[in-house]
């Protein structure tokens, strides 16, 4: 019994940290430069999609697979995403912040589509499966096969934190910071800002395609309706209930958010009766709809703030933002 | 750049100036928003160590030919040189490397970074901006940035704010918001510097410390190209007074001679009758 639930935990944990990734990403994106992407799931998708094809055997009928390791699959679709995010920076990185957001929306539903659509590369509605597994050598114990599975992601994210920790306590991450708060004032300073708003994007969509690679690796199976803005609005809530601009916020709300909504799917299933769970799924929903509005309300900085950070340098000034007037657009 | 502490004691000699060679110059420059003339066929320059001072009664399009010396607009005609190369083109990033920077008519300090890191931001060339630096030469970034600390804290003595180093900058009043601008422009160590009603909205006790300061800034070499309405304040400070109304250069001169010109009292009162 108690092994079931430490598996069932690394299990649920394992999920959070994929999301933690993509909301990592999200960080870099808004939290430090401001860029309003709304459209997550295309670059998550992507991500997804390219590592599948790149480690899944040979099949008839679609492109590859390719039968390749995984850690190249993984690369792969980290890549494969930067590189759409950077094309797609090239062409929207001007635009202010709503018409970003409608952009990066519009790219997303077409990722989707593409993935629905495209049969011979992305196997259409039926997605693709046998993905091969992390550690699917140990899948007969179940315990030690969820442990290895979450060693395997709680590695990638602390590495992603650091790294990422260290990028925004540089002075790259104060640019980034001066063109969030003032452009005009960033560019009389010779800061370009639409180079360093387009490494952060390119690099943001780059994190969030790892995590659909990984998420689709841990899973094993991928389909285009993983990847509506469904997972765009639930990695937004994920980072405004963790705290904008602070990458610890970020993995914080992750593993809250996906806390909130496995446990209302689990009560939902256990309170409704099968003919009425679809409809009652929609709860979830508005759960963590009712969670962001709770934390908009009482902590508008989100549970962890931004930390106050002049330069790694010089240590860290330990002083919290106080609850911002206005978020800079 | 000069230590902004030496020399506090010498005074700038406007004939030695004169001659001074030209390090911005607007050449017949126009800015038309629609219908509208903002600038119209302007020119002026600004030599190496002058204080030139820019008035007008409000619309005269100060402000304009101020956003397109610095960059932030893009002549509809005319040219803008910096040391004789045409820059009219460039974008508003291109000028701090050109050694023109520029300060705001509204102050825009990043509101919520330190006052401390704000003027961090003004460093030049720094290797710690570049992504992989961070990660193959943290010891140079490191010192670089122990560097630009050192030299933000001594900007932040000479704008007198240091006691709030660590606060955000949204916390400063309109006049330690100007300061802090000050600080932050000269931490990018231009020639020549642009400043943007200085005095505008700010208290007598700190006008004094600003005034004193753009002062010992020129006195250091610095070329100072100043737009205010405080008449008195340019009297002070500019050797030199260039008077512009709807769009166009009227005249220009000493401040005194420049006061006493019946077109300019003109442009500012209107004609009787």
């Amino acid at each position: 019994m108690s092994v079931e639930l430490i598996a069932y935990g690394c299990f649920f944990l394992t999920v959070a940290l994929t999301y933690a990734i993509m909301c990592l990403g999200l960080n870099l994106q808004w939290g430090q430069t401001g860029l309003f992407n709304v459209g997550i799931a295309g670059f998550v998708a992507i991500g997804a999609y390219v590592s599948a094809i790149l480690t899944t055997p040979d099949t008839a009928g679609r492109l590859g697979g390719f039968g390749l390791p995984m850690a190249v699959g993984w690369l792969g679709g980290a890549l494969a995403a930067a590189l759409v995010s950077y094309l797609v920076g090239r062409l929207t990185i001007r635009l202010r912040a709503d018409y970003l957001a409608i952009a990066t929306f519009g790219i997303a539903a077409a990722v989707q589509l593409c993935a629905l659509n495209l049969e011979p590369i992305t196997g259409g509605p039926f997605g693709i499966g046998f993905i091969p597994r992390p550690f699917a050598a140990q899948a007969g114990n179940p315990l030690l096969f969820s442990l290895f599975n979450l060693a395997l992601l709680i590695t990638v994210v602390l590495l992603l934190y650091f790294a990422l920790e260290r990028l925004v306590r540089s002075p790259w991450g104060r640019v980034l910071r001066a063109i969030r708060e003032d452009e005009t004032a960033a560019l009389a300073l010779g800061k370009s800002a639409t180079r360093f708003r387009l490494q952060a994007f390119a690099i943001g969509g780059g994190i969030m395609g790892l995590a659909g690679a990984a998420q689709a690796h841990f899973i094993g199976f991928i389909a285009p309706e993983n990847y509506l803005p469904m997972l765009t609005f639930q990695v937004w809530a994920m980072l405004i209930v963790g705290g904008s601009g602070n990458n610890r916020g970020a993995i914080l709300g992750a593993v809250l958010v996906w806390g909130i909504w496995a446990v209302s799917a689990a009560l939902i299933a256990a309170v409704f009766d099968p003919g009425q769970q679809a409809r009652a799924a929609s709860l979830q929903i508005a759960l963590i709809g009712v969670a962001i509005c709770a934390v908009l309300l009482l902590r508008p900085q989100g549970i962890l703030g931004e930390m106050r950070t002049v330069s790694r340098h010089l240590g860290t000034l330990a002083k919290r933002t106080q609850p911002a007037e206005k978020r800079p657009e | 750049m000069t230590d902004i502490d030496q020399h506090p004691g010498r005074t700038p000699r406007p004939s030695a100036v004169a001659q001074g060679t030209v390090l911005v110059e607007a050449r017949d420059v126009g800015m038309h928003f629609g219908g509208l003339r903002a600038v119209d066929g302007m020119s002026l320059c600004l030599r190496q160590g002058e204080m030139l001072g820019l008035i007008g009664p409000n619309g005269a399009g100060k402000t304009t030919l101020f956003n397109l010396i610095a960059g932030s607009l893009k002549p509809t005609e005319g040219r803008i040189l910096i040391g004789g190369r045409d820059v009219s083109g460039e974008g508003a990033e291109r000028r701090i490397s050109c050694g023109v920077g520029r300060t705001f008519q509204i102050p825009r300090p990043f509101a919520e970074m330190t006052v401390l890191e704000n003027v961090l931001t003004g460093r030049q060339a720094q290797a710690g901006e570049r992504i992989w630096m961070n990660f193959l030469q943290g010891g140079r970034v490191a010192q670089e940035e122990r560097q630009a600390v050192e030299k933000a804290r001594a900007l932040l003595d000479f704008v007198t704010l240091s006691h709030l180093e660590s606060e955000p900058a949204r916390v400063l009043s309109g006049g330690q918001r100007k300061l802090l601008e000050l600080a932050r422009i000269l931490m990018a160590e231009p020639q020549a510097i642009l400043l943007d009603e200085p005095a505008a909205g700010v208290n007598p006790t700190l006008l004094e410390v600003i005034i004193e300061r753009i002062q010992r800034l020129n006195t250091d070499g610095k070329s100072i190209f100043l737009i205010e309405h405080n008449m008195e304040m340019v009297a002070r400070l500019c050797g030199r007074v260039v008077v512009m109304a709807a769009g166009r250069h009227l005249t220009e001169g000493t401040p005194h001679d420049v006061a006493r010109d019946p077109s300019v009292i003109e442009a500012y009162l209107g004609t009787a009758a």
